[in-house]
Order: C-alpha cells, then sequence, then structure tokens
C-alpha cells in the first residue's frame, strides 16, 4: 500500500467493488492522473468510469459555494450565511410542528464516518425519527433476507477471491460485465468450466459469457427459484446431511417448493422445464458452487422473499457456511455495505443494532451520552418518508446528502413535487444535481480524493480511503456541514468531530459487540494493509473474511429456510399498458448520473436515454431503430431513444435510469412497496410505448434540471 | 355475526387448495368456519408428482401437500378416513358414513375422479375389483402398489397411450422394467397430438426401452402370462397398469339429484344446479376447460375461496387455457390449444418442422399473427416461449422459424474470423468502450504491441476479456502493413 510514485493509492468513487487505483497528484485545471492498482477485487482493472473518476474533481460543474433560495433564485451565499439559515429553520420548524418536522435523507456512497455521523446527528441533534437512505432502494432486500436466514447480513460472506476457484457460478439478476466490469475476473474459472448460469430477463452482456442464460418473464424469479428447488429435491441433488445438521425449516419451505414442479413454473416463467433442471445439477454436481444476486431480483415488492428463495436454494445444496461455497449478494452503491450498518437507516443504529432493541439503545446512547429514552424510535421508510414531505402529518424540512432521488427514486415525478413542498430542502452535494437544482440552500461538499473516510466494500472488507488532493477552495467535507449544523443546534463541539479518525473511533465503539463489530479496526491497521473483514472485535483480532464456516449467526448456529410463495409483480400488463418495462444500468453511468453525466468521455459515450424494444414490438408501434419514443405508465410518461434488440422479450422492454428531466426512467416505476424491505418495485412496471411526432424531437442532453 | 359454515367434501389436489386459499383470505375463521371431509387415511398430496415418485425421484413424504399439524395450525376441521353418503338439500346437511351429520351453509363438492377400468376380459376379478396383477394409476397407493410389484426387469404392460400412461411408462422403464403400452388409437396421445406428432414421441419412446402398440385393443388379460390383443398379438406382463382415463366422481351429486354431464355442471360462479352447493377440480364440469389437470382446480379454488369468504362475491371462473406438459424424463413434450389443424388450412397459419430422426417435431398454429396451438416435441426452448406467447396473447415474433428453433440468436453479431471483418465501429473493449477504429488509429500512432494498444487506448484494461481480441487486432495490423514505421508522435 501506501503512494506510489506517481500518485497516491486509493479506491475508485463509484461501485461497491472499490477498485484500487492510484489518483495525483493534482496538475492545475488538468485532472490529476488516475492508475490501476492491483487489489483483490479488481486485479489492476478499471472500467471507464473509473479510468474518468479523477475528472470530476476539476469539472467547471462543480460547486464551490455555498447557494441560498432568494426571489426564487439561487445565489452564492457564505457558508455562514448558509448554516445560520439552515439552523434558525430546523429550529422554527422543529418549534412550530414537533421534532419529526425535520427529515435527512442519505446515501450508499457516502463513508462509514458520514453515515454513522449522519445518523447520530439526527437522533441526538434533530431528535427525528425522520431518517433513511437511499439504500433502502438497492440493498434492503437482501438485507433482510440475509438476516433472516443466517442471522446476520454481509453482502458477500466470502473474499470475493474464493469465487475464482469456482466451478458453477448463478447469477441472479446481475449484470456486472456492466456494472462492476473488473468483477468478471473472478467469474473466469466457472465461465471456462461450462459452469456460469445468469439469471436475467435480458440477454446483456453477462448473460453473454454464461453457458446457460435463464431468461425469466420480469417478476417471476420468484417462481423459477422454486423451479430449481424443486428440481433439485426431484432429482436427488440436496444434501441431506447439511441440511439436518446445519439448517432448520426445510420442511415448510420445500411444501411450498412442491407446488412448483418445473413444467409450471415454466409456464409461469418462460424458462424451459429442462433449464431449470440443468442449472440445478451444474450446482449441485459443481465442487466449488455460489449462488449471487443483486437488484434485478431483490428490487421487487416480493423481493425479500425472491431473495429468500434463492437462499433456500443454496442451502439445499448445502453451500452457505463452507470454504469454496455460498450465497452472497452484489453490493452495489461504493458503501452499500458500511452505509447499511451505521445508523442512517430508519430502523437501525449503528453497528448493525436494531433502533426498538432495548440493549441496543442502551449501547449507543451511552457511547453518545444521552438518555436512551431520549432517542427517537423508527422512521419512515425511504420511498414512504419522500411520499409525506411535506403532507399534513409528513416533515416540513428535508437535509440531504449523496442522494438524488428526483431522478432515483421510484415514481419520481411525484417525489419531485414532494420535494417542490418542503418549506425547506437542504442539499449537500458535489454538483448542482437535479434534486439539488430545486433546494432552498445547497451546500458545496468535497469529494473521495479530498477527503478521509473508510469505506466497506461488497465483501464487508473495510477500506481506508486517504485525503490525496486539496479540495477546491470554498467547498467543506460533510463532517464539517454536519459539525456546523450540529453547534448551531446547541450541541457541543466534541459530539460532532470534524476529524474522520476521529469520528471513526467512536463508530467502532457503538459498533462494538453488535453484528457488524467495526471495533478492532483502526485507522493504523487499515493503513498498515491488513485486510480487515467485519466483524472484527478487537484491535488483535485478524477479521472475519469468511462468516459462518462453524455456525450461522442465529442462537441454535443453524442457518433458516424461510417458506416462500410466488406471488408475481403487482402492476401486471393490460389492453391499456401492454408492455412491461424493467429498468437497469449501463456501464458509463453511475446511479442518476448526477456525477457520470459530467465526465465529457461518459457522457459522449451514451448522452442519452434509450429504450430496449423487440424489433417486432417497435414495428408495431410504428418505431424504427434510432427514433425518438415516449414510454408512458400510470405514473408518468419518458422520452427515450429506440434501441431495437432481437433478444429482447416481444413483451419487456429495458430503460436506463441515469437520465434526467424527461428522460427519467423513474417517472414510471411503481411504488409498490416489499412488505418488510419497504423495497419499491423498480424492476417492473406496465408501459405503453408511441412514436414522438417530429417536431417535439428532444434529443438535448439537460445536465441538470430544476424541479421547482 | 358466526361464520359461515363451509363443508368441503374432498380432500385432494382441488379440496386442499380451496382450505389454503379460504385460509388465505380469512386466516383466523372470521368469516368462514371450515370444515373437510377427506376419504382417504392420510394427509392430501401432490397428484402432480405421482409420476416422479413412481419414476423413484421423489419419495412419498415429499409429496405431501400438508403437514400433520396444518388442520391445527390453520383452524380447519378435518376429518380424515371419513366418506360422505348423501347430501339433505333440504336440510342443508350432509350424513357421514358413521351417521354423523355435518350442517352447511355452503357445500363445495371436491370428490375428484377414478380411474375408468376398459371392459377387457379378466381385468376384474368376480366381485368387481381388480384382478391380481391389475393396478389402476391414480393415487398414491396405487403408486406404492405398483412399485411393490413391479420387480426390476419384470415385463409390465401399461393400458392407455395418454399423458398420465407415458409418464407411468417411462418411470417404470426408468425403474428397469420391460415396458409396452397398448394404445386403441392409431397414434398417442391423440387428444394433444396429430399423427406425426404421435410417430415421433413414440420412437423416442422406443429409443428409451418403451415398445408401444399402437391402434390395437387389448381383448383379454391372462394373470401371470399378460395380455391378448386383438391382432392376435400377445404382450408379456407380470404386471398390468390402468390408466385409460378418468371419469368424474359424481355419485353424491347425482344421489343428490345435482344436473349432472359427465361431470358436475357448474356455472362460472362454480355453482352447481343448487347455488348452495359448489363444485370444483376433477369432478366439475365447466364449459371453458378439460378436467384433468391441476391448473384449471386451483385456480377455480381462488375464485371458490374469493367468493366464500366474500374477499371478492363477484369473482367468476372463465376457464383455463389448456397447456399439457408430459414429465417423463428424456422426453420433451408441450401442446396446447388448437393442435388438430392441417398445414394447408386457409384460415390459419401453420408452420412446421420435423426431425423425426432426433427426436423433434414442431408444430405452430397461428391466427392474427397470435399461437392458437401448438405441439412441441423435443424443442425444450421453443416450448417455453411459445407456452409464454400463448398464455399472454402476445403476437408472435416474425421470425417463426426461430421461434421454433428455440433460443433467439444471440444480440452480438457472431465473431469475426479475422479482424479485417469487423466494421471500425465495433466494440472491442466493452469496459471503456474502445472500437476497433480506435485501435487502429492508436496503431497507426505508433502503438504496435497489445500492451502499447493498451495504454494508449484502455482497451482490455477493465475485465481483460478483450485482452486477446487486442493481440489479434495487434498481429492482423502487424501483417498488413509490416512496413509501416511507427508514426512520429
Amino acid at each position: 500500500m501506501g503512494a506510489t510514485p506517481t500518485g497516491a493509492a486509493t479506491h475508485c468513487p463509484y461501485c461497491a467493488l472499490q477498485c484500487g487505483m492510484t489518483v495525483g497528484p493534482g496538475d492545475g485545471a488538468a485532472a490529476p492522473r488516475v492508475s490501476p492498482r492491483d487489489f483483490p477485487t479488481n486485479r489492476g482493472g478499471l472500467c471507464q468510469k473509473g479510468w474518468t473518476s479523477a475528472e470530476l474533481l476539476v469539472s467547471p460543474a462543480r460547486l464551490t459555494t455555498p447557494l441560498v433560495r432568494d426571489g426564487g433564485e439561487l445565489r452564492p451565499a457564505s457558508w455562514e450565511e448558509a448554516l445560520d439559515l439552515v439552523a434558525r429553520r430546523i429550529i422554527e420548524l422543529q418549534a412550530a410542528h414537533g421534532r419529526d418536522a425535520v427529515a435527512v435523507f442519505g446515501g450508499g456512497g457516502l463513508t462509514n464516518e458520514k453515515a454513522y455521523l449522519l445518523g447520530k446527528f439526527a437522533r441526538v441533534a434533530l431528535r427525528t425519527s425522520q431518517i433513511d437512505y437511499n439504500g433502502r432502494f438497492c440493498m434492503s432486500s437482501a438485507a433482510a433476507a440475509g438476516g433472516k436466514a443466517f442471522g446476520v447480513d454481509r453482502g458477500l460472506p466470502f473474499p470475493v477471491t474464493d469465487l475464482d476457484g469456482a466451478d458453477a457460478v448463478l447469477l441472479v439478476g446481475a449484470n456486472p460485465a456492466e456494472t462492476m466490469p473488473p468483477f468478471t475476473q473472478h467469474l473466469r474459472r466457472a465461465a471456462d468450466a461450462g459452469g456460469l448460469i445468469v439469471v436475467d430477463p435480458r440477454r446483456t452482456p453477462t448473460a453473454e459469457l454464461a453457458a446457460l442464460h435463464l431468461q425469466p418473464a420480469p417478476g417471476t424469479d420468484l417462481a423459477l427459484a422454486l423451479g430449481l428447488l424443486h428440481a433439485a429435491v426431484a432429482d436427488g441433488l440436496v444434501d441431506e446431511g447439511y441440511v439436518a445438521e446445519r439448517t432448520s425449516g426445510f420442511e415448510a419451505a420445500w411444501r411450498l417448493a412442491a407446488r412448483w414442479w418445473p413444467e409450471r413454473v415454466e409456464r409461469v416463467t418462460g424458462v424451459s422445464a429442462t433449464d431449470q433442471r440443468t442449472a440445478a445439477r451444474l450446482l449441485a454436481r459443481a465442487e466449488s458452487a455460489y449462488v449471487l444476486t443483486a437488484r434485478g431480483t431483490e428490487q421487487h415488492a416480493s423481493g425479500v422473499d425472491t431473495a429468500s428463495a434463492w437462499i433456500n436454494l443454496a442451502l439445499a445444496l448445502g453451500l452457505p457456511g463452507r470454504p469454496g461455497a455460498g450465497w452472497g449478494c452484489l453490493t452495489g452503491q461504493g458503501n452499500g455495505q458500511g452505509g447499511r450498518e451505521h445508523g442512517q437507516k430508519a430502523d437501525q443504529l449503528p453497528g448493525y443494532r436494531k433502533i426498538d432493541d432495548p440493549a441496543a439503545r442502551a449501547h449507543v446512547a451511552a457511547v453518545w451520552g444521552v438518555d436512551p429514552d431520549d432517542l427517537p424510535g423508527p422512521g419512515r421508510s425511504a420511498y414512504e418518508l419522500l411520499d409525506a414531505l411535506g403532507t399534513e402529518q409528513g416533515p416540513r424540512a428535508l437535509l440531504l446528502f449523496g442522494s438524488n432521488p428526483v431522478v432515483s427514486a421510484p415514481r419520481a415525478g411525484h417525489v419531485a413535487d414532494r420535494l417542490a413542498a418542503l418549506d425547506l430542502l437542504v442539499v449537500a452535494d458535489l454538483v448542482l444535481s437535479e434534486t439539488a437544482a430545486g433546494a432552498d440552500v445547497v451546500l458545496p461538499v468535497t469529494q473521495w480524493a479530498e477527503e478521509d473516510g473508510t469505506m466497506t466494500n461488497l465483501e464487508g472488507r473495510v477500506l481506508l480511503r486517504r485525503r490525496a488532493l486539496h479540495p477546491p477552495e470554498g467547498v467543506r467535507t460533510d463532517l464539517e456541514v454536519l459539525h456546523g449544523l450540529a453547534r448551531r443546534l446547541g450541541q457541543p463541539a466534541h459530539a460532532f468531530p470534524t476529524d474522520a479518525e476521529t469520528v471513526f473511533d467512536e463508530l467502532r465503539r457503538a459498533s462494538a459487540g453488535g453484528p457488524s463489530d467495526y471495533s478492532g479496526v483502526t485507522y493504523q491497521r487499515l493503513a498498515g494493509g491488513e485486510a480487515l473483514h467485519w466483524p472484527v472485535p478487537s484491535v488483535d483480532h485478524p477479521g472475519t473474511p469468511r462468516l459462518f464456516l462453524d455456525a450461522f449467526a442465529h442462537p441454535d448456529g443453524r442457518a433458516r429456510f424461510v417458506p416462500v410463495d410466488h406471488r408475481g409483480p403487482e402492476e401486471a400488463p393490460d389492453e391499456d399498458y401492454p408492455l412491461v418495462a424493467t429498468t437497469g444500468r449501463v456501464l458509463q453511468h453511475y446511479q442518476s448520473g448526477a456525477q457520470t453525466r459530467l465526465v465529457p468521455e461518459l457522457a459522449a459515450a451514451v448522452p442519452e436515454n434509450f429504450v430496449e424494444v423487440h424489433p417486432d414490438t417497435a414495428a408495431r408501434a410504428g418505431l424504427a431503430d434510432g427514433a425518438m419514443a415516449t414510454v408512458t405508465s400510470r405514473r408518468g410518461e419518458v422520452l427515450a431513444r429506440v434501441r431495437c434488440v432481437p433478444s429482447l422479450r416481444p413483451d419487456t422492454v429495458f430503460l436506463p435510469f441515469h437520465f434526467p428531466g424527461a428522460q427519467r426512467a423513474n417517472l414510471l416505476t411503481n411504488p409498490a412497496l416489499d412488505p418488510t424491505s419497504r423495497m419499491p418495485e423498480f424492476k417492473v412496471c406496465a408501459v405503453k410505448l408511441a412514436p414522438v411526432p417530429e417536431a417535439v424531437q428532444t434529443p438535448v442532453f439537460a445536465t441538470t434540471g430544476g424541479v421547482r | 355475526m358466526s361464520p359461515r359454515q363451509v363443508v368441503v367434501i374432498g380432500y385432494g389436489m382441488a379440496g386442499a387448495r380451496l382450505a389454503e386459499e379460504i385460509r388465505r383470505r380469512d386466516p383466523h375463521g372470521d368469516n368462514v368456519a371450515l370444515t373437510v371431509v377427506g376419504a382417504e387415511p392420510q394427509h392430501a398430496y401432490n397428484r402432480v408428482l405421482l409420476s416422479a415418485v413412481l419414476a423413484g425421484s421423489m419419495s412419498v413424504e415429499s409429496v405431501r401437500l400438508h403437514d400433520s399439524d396444518w388442520a391445527e395450525r390453520y383452524g380447519v376441521d378435518l376429518r380424515l378416513g371419513v366418506s360422505v353418503t348423501g347430501i339433505d338439500r333440504a336440510a342443508r346437511r350432509v350424513v357421514l358414513h358413521d351417521g354423523s351429520e355435518l350442517d352447511y351453509d355452503a357445500l363445495v363438492l371436491a370428490t375428484g375422479s377414478n380411474a375408468w377400468v376398459p371392459p377387457t376380459e379378466g381385468l376384474l376379478a368376480e366381485d368387481g375389483s381388480l384382478a391380481p396383477g391389475v393396478v389402476t394409476f391414480r393415487t398414491l397407493a396405487d403408486c406404492e402398489r405398483i412399485i411393490a410389484a413391479a420387480r426390476p426387469g419384470a415385463p409390465v404392460a401399461v393400458l392407455g397411450g395418454g399423458l398420465l400412461g407415458l409418464e407411468a411408462a417411462r418411470g417404470l422403464a426408468g425403474r428397469g422394467n420391460l415396458v409396452t403400452v397398448v394404445h386403441p388409437v392409431g397414434h398417442l396421445m391423440e387428444r394433444q397430438l396429430d399423427p406425426s406428432a404421435g410417430r415421433v414421441l413414440a420412437r423416442t419412446l422406443g429409443e428409451l426401452g418403451i415398445e408401444c402398440r399402437l391402434g390395437v385393443l387389448a381383448e383379454r388379460y391372462l394373470p401371470g402370462d399378460g395380455l391378448k390383443l386383438a391382432d392376435g398379438g400377445h404382450v408379456p406382463a407380470d404386471l398390468v397398469v390402468v390408466s385409460a382415463g378418468v371419469r368424474a366422481e359424481t355419485t353424491l351429486a347425482a344421489g343428490a339429484l345435482l344436473d349432472v354431464d359427465r361431470g358436475i355442471v357448474v356455472d362460472d360462479a362454480l355453482r352447481t344446479s343448487d347455488p348452495r352447493i359448489h363444485a370444483i377440480g376433477d369432478c366439475a364440469q365447466h364449459p371453458g376447460t378439460v378436467s384433468g389437470l391441476v391448473q384449471p382446480a386451483w385456480e377455480q379454488a381462488a375464485v371458490l375461496a374469493d367468493r366464500l369468504t366474500g374477499a371478492d362475491p363477484s369473482a367468476r371462473y372463465r376457464g383455463t387455457p389448456v397447456v399439457t406438459r408430459l414429465k417423463a424424463r428424456d422426453v420433451d413434450l408441450a401442446a396446447l390449444g388448437e393442435v388438430h389443424v392441417d398445414v394447408d388450412c386457409e384460415d390459419a397459419e401453420v408452420v412446421r418442422v420435423e426431425d423425426p430422426a432426433r427426436g423433434r417435431y414442431a408444430k405452430l398454429v397461428l391466427r392474427d399473427e397470435k399461437v392458437a396451438g401448438a405441439i412441441l416435441v423435443g424443442a425444450p426452448d421453443a416450448a417455453a416461449t411459445i407456452t409464454q406467447l400463448y398464455d399472454r396473447g402476445i403476437p408472435a415474433p416474425s421470425d417463426r422459424l426461430a421461434l421454433l428453433l428455440g433460443r433467439t440468436l444471440p444480440s452480438a453479431a457472431v465473431p469475426a474470423a479475422s479482424p479485417a471483418d469487423l466494421p471500425a465501429s465495433s466494440v472491442v473493449c466493452r469496459c471503456n468502450t474502445v472500437t476497433k477504429g480506435q485501435l487502429v488509429t492508436a496503431f497507426r500512432a505508433g502503438n504496435r504491441t497489445a500492451a502499447a494498444l493498451a495504454s494508449a487506448t484502455r482497451a482490455s484494461t477493465g475485465c481483460g476479456s478483450c485482452r486477446e481480441a487486442v493481440c489479434g487486432i495487434a498481429e492482423w495490423l502487424s501483417e498488413a502493413d509490416p512496413e509501416e514505421p511507427a508514426a512520429a508522435s
């Protein structure tokens, strides 16, 4: 580790693979140089996003001064003025409408320190229950299912390099060839051995690598998982010794899966019974096999049950908790793992503790020096929070960090309306995102290379990102922003430190004894190059690269089968909306695109929204390849350029969700929520397709767009 | 308000499902007090999986639908091993074999069907029971009897070349029996298949060791010897498995003077001619479906549960499109909708592909661009795709042959034989959006090795899977213009 001659060792600011790279030194107006670095997750590989990640450090679109809305326009303001204004409005609104009148919204890209301090800020400085984050939109279903089955949720309960030895990998609703390209190196052996199985309604670049591509109708993954479990039982592939010794609940889960014989599943999913049996056999016969899930199978109103169904399959085959085998979930956002552990989630306290657990409240309150009874209880989940903004019962103010819900939330048009109804919207961001453009106060903050902090990658390994460059004049770190606000709200300075390591040391104490225990992780150990996967309960503990080898985290040490049944998507196509829309990503853009759309090379590669359509479906709608179309659901209408894709199902269209304004795919999506995780159903909604009259065609690429 | 008394007669696939659907809508029994009467002594089991039990791939335990504490957990008054002797419609009461009675507000008949035994001489003993060495294939007990009697290597005859008979035959062949199917019609599964498909299927079964005697009646059964056929032929058999069709069980309904045709006649509300009495599953006759399949029974159970619990009093059953899928290892067969349509039919489009030597046959019947029917033998991918088009009413892709051949071809261009054949705009490195054109330009600028191309363009620096392609392009360019000097930078 340490700086190389060409720059400081760091990690890519985008996805959860956290590719190793070096950055810097800076050189005036030119972007600092990025070079790939050998690190276990990326092995010296970087995708185009990583290579160009330093562009944004010097982008002219960068904010360098706070902005305050004045007479309808945002105008530059001093930090003093901006923070004073925010604090004053918070105090007024809470006095008039109660503590919960002020809400906080975080993000899965924030460092552990920021996520932790944001949660503390909400509970201690604001004393509001109203805090949640955008990870609710990505990780919550797999997290809930992992917790139910294993007693604790860590995306990959094994190092990513364990996959290198796999003979068979079942990749469900994951498209790493585009979303985390260097990751696919770890699938090479399985692919070469004919053991890579990809489940995706689309023939993605990842599916192209697979020996077997199972192409279910969107929203039918749960049935498919039941079919594979059924096939495993029928073909005698179940690891009965493992099921008897290490699990409980198989019988009840099987009673439901027994009704899903492969031929019945075929009728619902469109995946042939033969392919279901082949998939089960490939996994069962492999020496080393893994089942990995991602957003495609999780972002449904039955997302938790769907993830549970895949875990049930893995358990029946005896995979989890064994070396060289397992189940895992591919976390998406940069700190999607750490971000869900340290208290920016409505129902959680640091260390992956539950906020309604009296012992957890007592422990965390002691670290924070407050009375446990003063800690608020659980608040609204992300969409429910956004949906309530500016309503009679809902919050009047929102402080938003590291997220862009105007583009990324489901039913985005409605969410924009709710944000516009607030008395106070405060956004901390690097650039004037679509959400920031509608804010009352915008606070410009530092980026990854300009600040210290830790990230926890997709395998639960804690990574230290050191400050490598000076931030531009006028920006502050999120920690400084929270400090400034907390001071103005009457908090003592020491309760909200601005030094990342100091915050981390407090996080260590707050997490001690919790499921994700960081108490043994120190900046010193991380800087020394130690690979520390949580839990790390003491400073002499080596970390836990592989969980569950001896026991699962339930009191009896057994993993749980969860009985689940298929129920299908909330919104089925009908005569008015005859097609199914599913959303996803492209390689060149990240999340809402607020950052990547400002990188010229990435914007040039994919400059505008598109919709993938089967050529017959396009022709029937009077659309040719390259034409501009409207895609309309019950909730909104989107502009997109048609891409004819013969491998697509004729009843399905696909849109990426990275684009702003009238190109927002999330104008269409259905905010039907999973009953447990409160995950919205991003992956299935009913739509129709129509041509756009020539005069209305707008291929203009808007980088920003106000919502007010 | 006290809950309504609902009595379900029959604890098979339909009755058990109805009980589950009712409790899903009324988990605490606020609206419905539920009694289920089952004639068999054990808990309901999944009849669809009996062929898997017969084939030995599934245990008796794994095909049970409910655990032993199911009735208690869900508040169901379950009476096992109890038969109903009569229905008193005026008093709204059923009479049980022990003389006790059950009052009802609503009664559901889910009595299923029975195996039909053809009039072949010798199959029945004098008392009307099955003769020694003859077994029907209908219940779990039948299944256990067949397994006990069919010693490996022993000859077995299956009477009936329909869906169930062939599943039994395949299971028995898999257990090591010498199986002969005797079928009175000229081709197998004549309800679902045309003659050509039947021939391909018979050929496939032949390769699995199953002999088919078609278009001939079994005239006489001789215990210990086998079957004598009407054409003078002889089929040796230690065991005869009868699978010649089923008849709806309508005895109670007929006794109660309800309208009975082939089955108990029901309307879209699943009411019999007495509106307080309903019928679902194999015993019911609804114009929109055929009996003998589980999917209609389960859909009927959901509709009836909506009505009986008050969850949706306007729910209606409109029929179930039938998709027949043979569940037999190494035989892939699907049939759906209209299949008996000729290629030269004028008001439908019919596409047919035959490859009998490889056990493949595919026939597609289209009306107004939509799938109206199909037969698919040995074409699992096409079967899955076409079933979806049929069920969802999606217009069929214009490339009919691709549809019949199965999987759509990959969207990516087929790898070019030489980099020379790639268009300049084709993306070689996806991770960094590098085209062949950019690589050529970089090469001509002096980056003449794969490594140099990588550092100039970033091609192959992501996942690395295009490394060979980049090397190939470097080699091709070197061969194409070996003399060209590196351009000055």
